[in-house]
């Protein structure tokens, strides 16, 4: 196969990109995108340009650490990671265009790698169950409904991947934030915090800078672990409740 | 009280607004529609103005009103602000989006909410507005059935009307449902009857009062 | 050199519990006195960060990823092992025990293997309490499967993602500690070097991967809880930046590197597509439950697996079963991917390549339906079928074994403390339990065991020992040695300029470890690997060209600095194969096997772990054994027949 390859160029944080169109002539249907883009960045090696950057670690769909908005979509055409996605996928002679996520929330680093940290931030900020190690009762006292946990793994599912922000037209992080505050607020064991965690990472999301939730779902579509809307409708009922009953309000997020 | 201002000031909070705020419009929009369609009576006005007149000086309706204007008001001036934030949250655009995997008129909440602001400035300045000036300064109501023959006579308001009710409905039909997902109602046993009553509620209202213009510019009503 | 294991003495069921007696204790007021750093956020990082921030140390956590979730251990699917006996099947701390220990092919330390053991059913607890979504029964109560040939039902999981889970779990605990303030993290941060006085570590030399910058950080005691470095073979199921550049450099820093060829070959992985492949993808384990592994009897040049159906039963060769009546297709993973192997050197493997066997799940989908495979399999097919483009509910699967996991790594006593006072290892980067063989899922289980429930422990003896007083500065001209080696080092490698990218010299790497120190070894063999690999060094440190500045994001010159060491590394890994003449677990040495072809053990000469002592620059290392003893179980031949 050959391809026409359009990809946003930048080298620092500061410094204003643009794209570069390239030609890959040596493009087989097997390889995934993230090896097609090996394969030129060797290319420009041996001509003495500088390879292009972009972010990957496990390749097999889990690590979340791939990120590119291939053709007006976050990790291209199908509901999938880019790591996953094939160049069968694609037609001979096709133009791909290749973007680094966008948003305010999520600075670009270099080409196509992006700063996610904010995702942490907004984790620490009560993404977790207050318990030290040791001294926790036997694992088999706390009986949890199958369903429940089928539906609390479903939200735990999220690879961190960011590709609902990319995605979203407001560049919102509530289906990433929904996702871990929905995980705990189903299982009993993140019950006790659970009000103060909904207030904490909300807080947190907005000092962060990501857009607002206007439903479009754009998010859900893309996913590529098929995390549900419905997350976000729990958020919202976990975050009012928590705000008009919990005891001791401590929200404002910071960095 | 500043858990109450976190909580509004908060993008949750914002939307929390945006939903209780389009939720109460929207049973405004059935009272409204409702009494607008005794002209279909077709009996010279004499149903619509008695309710008309009932809408206007009936003291807990028109206490109710100062809520509805307040409504309009957050609705409109928090959707713009949420309108504008979301534009900041994306500084540098995308330069390719093909084929996106949500709905256009989902996406375009503020365009259509802005062509409705228009609309609305027109209608009230139709209607509402010269009525209630009436009411305040002489005392008396304007005889809006008579003045509805008037305007509508006009066939550039006539489409003017059509185009706003054609937004209302796009409005509508994702803001019904989102208000219910950003209250949080969203369950597998109910979302399909909320779509449901949410698709039902984007047409019928909106063609009815689309209905009424035509009907009266086409003199199906005398 | 000197070095011991510290193995406490009594029986075996004892010696944890009163090592935790006789260990110092740091008075919790002092904790905070002291600063940890722990390098790596895997399961085994997170897991000792969290765990000592809580404790009240202070403690720095570096890892390379932009985020600590990130880590290698998130990929694990299979599941985790405790000795919980929640299925009334017969399974306790002994049981796993002995299962570990045969399964390593009586290469590990029997002492640690039952701590191991032990501390397993607390992992569980923890891990539940925050809140991990194991799968549950529709009693509420936990499940379990059997996992990798276990006899017993032991395996806790999370559907196809229990490494992720965990992972997710340790990073929650994690979180909580940065917000406290107790871990400062440092993301995107490599470590470059160790720093060692007066014969301890204090401190490392780490690049700031995104601006350049070389920093230097101190402290009273330092973790290495870098992961594995199979990525040595370029191909294999791991992450694509795992790399050894840590445990290495705190080998040439003076920690002795143990076992470095035992790597596990894991059997049932997505075989190479061509030239431009990158990693391999695990097809977990558990598919050998109820898939079938067969090839045709007589060579089928090019054999499609849409073809397989036309091969008629009676011309198939379900080999595992043939061979080993009583565990079939469920044999370890060694024995497994050898005869996979073997059957492809007989030319009867399928596929375009020739390297691969069939995985067919027909008569399973005949057996119990094709909803009941989908619902155990599902992500699985989906994954396969995404990445091959061929349906496995339609046609077998294809398979071939692939690099997996390295039960090599940097040597440590029973405390976790490498030959280097104050340096430690934990989870993959050690060598510690899993002997010649690792068991599925039991890596997840050591790494959260060293973690969560030994090092806290361990550490606060060394620190009692030292003193919060005992801590070198900075400035101190130690770190500003190291810092000069890094830079001399990243300026090296940006000045060759040459013909070469990393990644071809990396795949030739590859190429010829998987061709001579991969499932099976032989003297000729490990000699002519020996030899091109000295020559790839060279050619690497003449021929690589890393474009870019040291200022800034440059991902080659990361590549490059790993597969530096990695070339370091794949000698030492040949030389340490070279000189086990026996067959043990995964080690197959072709001389070492009994007449029907099976690997032949000599515990007599080989009872040990090899300790490897880096003797300078292109010096031969000096190998140190440490003789394993075993009081509590029998030495046999493993047999799966
Ligand atoms: C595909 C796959 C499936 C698996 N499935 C299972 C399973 O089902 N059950 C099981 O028990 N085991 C399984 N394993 C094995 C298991 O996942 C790993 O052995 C284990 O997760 C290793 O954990 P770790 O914490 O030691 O290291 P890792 O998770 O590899 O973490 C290494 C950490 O070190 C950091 N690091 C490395 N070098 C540096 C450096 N120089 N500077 C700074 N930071 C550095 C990295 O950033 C990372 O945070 C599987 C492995 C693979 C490849
Ligand atoms: S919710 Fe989905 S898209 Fe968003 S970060 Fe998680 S996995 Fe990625
Ligand atoms: S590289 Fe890990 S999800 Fe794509």
């Amino acid at each position: 196969m050959k391809i026409t390859l359009k990809v946003w160029r930048q080298k620092n944080r500061t410094t204003k990109g643009e794209f570069k169109t390239y030609q890959h002539e040596h493009v087989s249907p097997d390889m995934s995108f993230l090896e097609m883009m090996d394969v030129l960045n060797t290319e420009l090696i041996k001509k003495g340009e500088e390879p292009i950057h972009f972010d990957h670690d496990c390749r097999e769909g889990i690590c979340g650490m791939c990120s590119m908005y291939i053709n007006g979509h976050p990790h291209g055409p199908l509901q999938t990671t880019t790591c996953q996605l094939h160049m069968r996928t694609f037609k001979d002679g096709e133009t791909i265009t290749v973007e680094p996520w966008r948003a305010q929330a999520f600075p670009v680093i270099k080409d196509l790698v992006v700063d996610r940290s904010a995702f942490d931030r907004i984790q620490q900020a009560g993404g977790y169950v207050s318990v030290n190690t040791g001294g926790v009762p036997d694992a088999n006292e706390i009986p949890i409904s199958k369903n429940i946990a089928d539906e609390a793994f479903d939200s735990a599912a999220c690879i961190g991947c960011g590709a609902c922000v990319a995605a979203c037209k407001n560049s919102s992080a509530m289906l990433f934030v929904s996702a871990k505050v929905s995980q705990f607020a189903l299982l009993p064991q993140g019950h006790a915090e659970r009000k103060e965690r909904a207030e904490k990472m909300v807080a947190q999301m907005d000092a962060e800078g990501f857009g607002n939730c206007s439903n479009t779902k754009a998010c859900e579509a893309e996913c590529p672990k098929a995390i549900s809307v419905s997350n976000i409708a729990r958020l919202n009922r976990e975050y009012f409740s928590a705000m008009v009953s919990s005891y001791k309000v401590t929200v404002g997020g910071g960095e | 009280m500043k858990w109450l201002i976190d909580l509004f000031t908060s993008s949750l909070g914002r939307k929390l607004l945006m939903a209780l705020t389009g939720l109460f419009l929207i049973s405004f929009l059935v009272i409204h529609c409702t009494i607008n369609a005794m002209i279909f009576y077709n009996d010279g006005g004499t149903t619509f103005s008695h309710w008309g007149h009932f809408m206007g000086t009936n003291p807990v309706i028109r206490t109710l009103e100062v809520g509805l204007v307040a409504g309009f008001l957050i609705h409109i001036f928090q959707g713009l602000l949420l309108w504008k934030r979301n534009h900041q949250a994306r500084p540098v655009k995308y330069s390719v989006s093909k084929d996106p995997k949500s709905t256009w008129y989902s996406r375009s909440m503020g365009l259509l909410g802005t062509l409705l602001l228009l609309f609305l400035i027109m209608h009230t300045s139709h209607f509402w507005i010269p009525n209630r000036t009436h009411q305040f300064t002489q005392g008396e109501e304007l005889p809006l059935y008579n003045m509805m023959f008037e305007v509508f006579s006009n066939p550039w308001v006539v489409f003017f009307y059509v185009v706003g009710c054609v937004s209302l409905f796009w409005h509508l039909l994702h803001g019904f449902a989102s208000a219910f997902q950003t209250l949080g109602l969203n369950h597998l046993k109910y979302n399909g009857i909320i779509s449901f009553i949410g698709t039902a509620f984007s047409i019928i209202v909106p063609f009815l009062f689309a209905l009424m213009p035509i009907a009266v510019y086409l003199k199906w009503i005398n | 050199m000197k070095f011991e294991s510290k193995t406490p003495e009594g029986p075996l069921a004892e010696k944890w519990t009163k090592h935790k007696f006789n260990l110092k204790l740091v008075n919790p007021a002092n904790k905070r006195k002291y600063e940890v750093i722990v390098v790596g956020t895997g399961l085994a990082g997170a897991s000792a960060a969290a765990s000592l921030a809580e404790l009240g140390y202070n403690v720095k956590a570096f890892c390379f990823q932009d985020s600590p979730r990130r880590a290698h251990s998130i990929a694990a699917q299979g599941g985790i092992n405790a000795a919980k006996n929640y299925q009334n099947d017969g399974d306790s701390v002994y049981r796993l025990f002995y299962d570990t220990i045969k399964g390593g092919d009586y290469r590990s330390r029997e002492a640690n293997v039952y701590r191991l053991a032990e501390v397993s059913v607390n992992i569980i607890d923890q891990c539940v309490a925050q809140g991990v979504p194991f799968a549950r029964e529709y009693g509420g109560l936990l499940a379990n499967r059997s996992f990798g040939g276990a006899q017993v039902s032991r395996t806790f999981y999370a559907r196809g993602q229990t490494g992720q889970q965990l992972l997710l779990g340790a990073y929650s605990a994690l979180n909580r500690q940065i917000a406290n303030g107790k871990v400062k993290m440092y993301t995107r941060t490599e470590m470059l070097d160790v720093v060692v006085t007066d014969g301890k570590a204090r401190g490392i030399i780490t690049r700031d991967l995104v601006t350049g910058k070389i920093e230097a950080h101190s402290a009273h005691a330092v973790l290495l809880c870098t992961g594995g470095y199979g990525n040595v073979f370029y191909l294999s199921t791991n992450a694509k930046g795992s790399n050894v550049t840590a445990a290495w450099r705190a080998h040439k820093k003076g920690a002795l590197f143990a076992n470095p060829c035992f790597t596990q070959i894991h059997p049932t992985c997505i075989p190479v597509s061509g030239d431009h492949q990158s990693k391999l993808t695990l097809m977990s384990e558990s598919l050998r439950n109820d898939g079938r592994v067969w090839v045709p009897k007589t060579a089928h040049k090019g054999l499609k697996a849409k073809e397989a159906a036309s091969i008629p039963e009676s011309d198939r060769d379900y080999f595992l079963e043939r061979k080993y009546p009583s565990f079939g297709n469920l044999v370890p993973r060694d024995v497994a991917s050898r005869n996979g192997k073997m059957m492809c050197d007989e030319g009867r493997g399928v596929g375009a390549t020739g390297l691969a066997v069939f995985l067919d799940f027909a008569d399973a989908i005949k057996r119990v339906g094709r909803d009941v495979i989908s619902a155990k399999y599902g992500n699985l097919f989906d994954m396969y079928k995404q990445i091959t483009g061929d349906d496995p509910y339609e046609m077998p699967m294809m398979i071939f074994p692939a690099v997996h996991y390295t039960m090599g790594g940097l040597w440590v006593d029973y405390n976790l403390m490498t030959s280097v006072p104050g340096l430690y290892a934990l989870g993959e980067a050690n060598y510690s339990d899993h002997g010649a063989n690792r068991l599925g899922a039991s890596a997840l289980m050591q790494g959260l065991a060293d973690g969560y429930f030994v090092i806290p422990y361990t550490i606060g003896d060394y620190l009692a020992h030292l003193g919060w007083n005992d801590k070198v500065g900075t400035d101190h001209p130690a770190f500003k040695e190291a810092i000069d080696g890094v830079n001399a080092k990243i300026s090296k490698l940006l000045s060759i300029k040459g013909k070469k990218t990393v990644d071809e010299l990396h795949r030739e790497l590859g190429l010829t470890l998987w061709e001579h120190c991969g499932m099976s070894r032989n003297e000729e063999g490990l000699k002519a690997a020996k030899k091109k690999i000295q020559e790839l060094r060279a050619d690497f440190w003449q021929n690589v060209n890393v474009l870019g500045g040291s200022n800034e994001l440059n991902m080659e010159l990361e590549k490059a600095g790993r597969v530096a060491d990695f070339m370091e590394l794949g000698e030492l890994m040949v030389d340490d194969a070279l000189n086990r003449k026996e067959s043990c677990g995964c080690h197959f040495r072709e001389e070492s096997q009994t007449p029907e072809g099976e690997a032949l053990r000599i515990d007599s000469d080989y009872a040990f772990s090899s300790a490897w002592e880096y003797k300078g620059e292109n010096q031969p290392e000096e190998l140190h054994k440490e003789e394993l003893h075993f009081e509590n179980v029998k030495l046999t031949q493993r047999s799966y027949k």
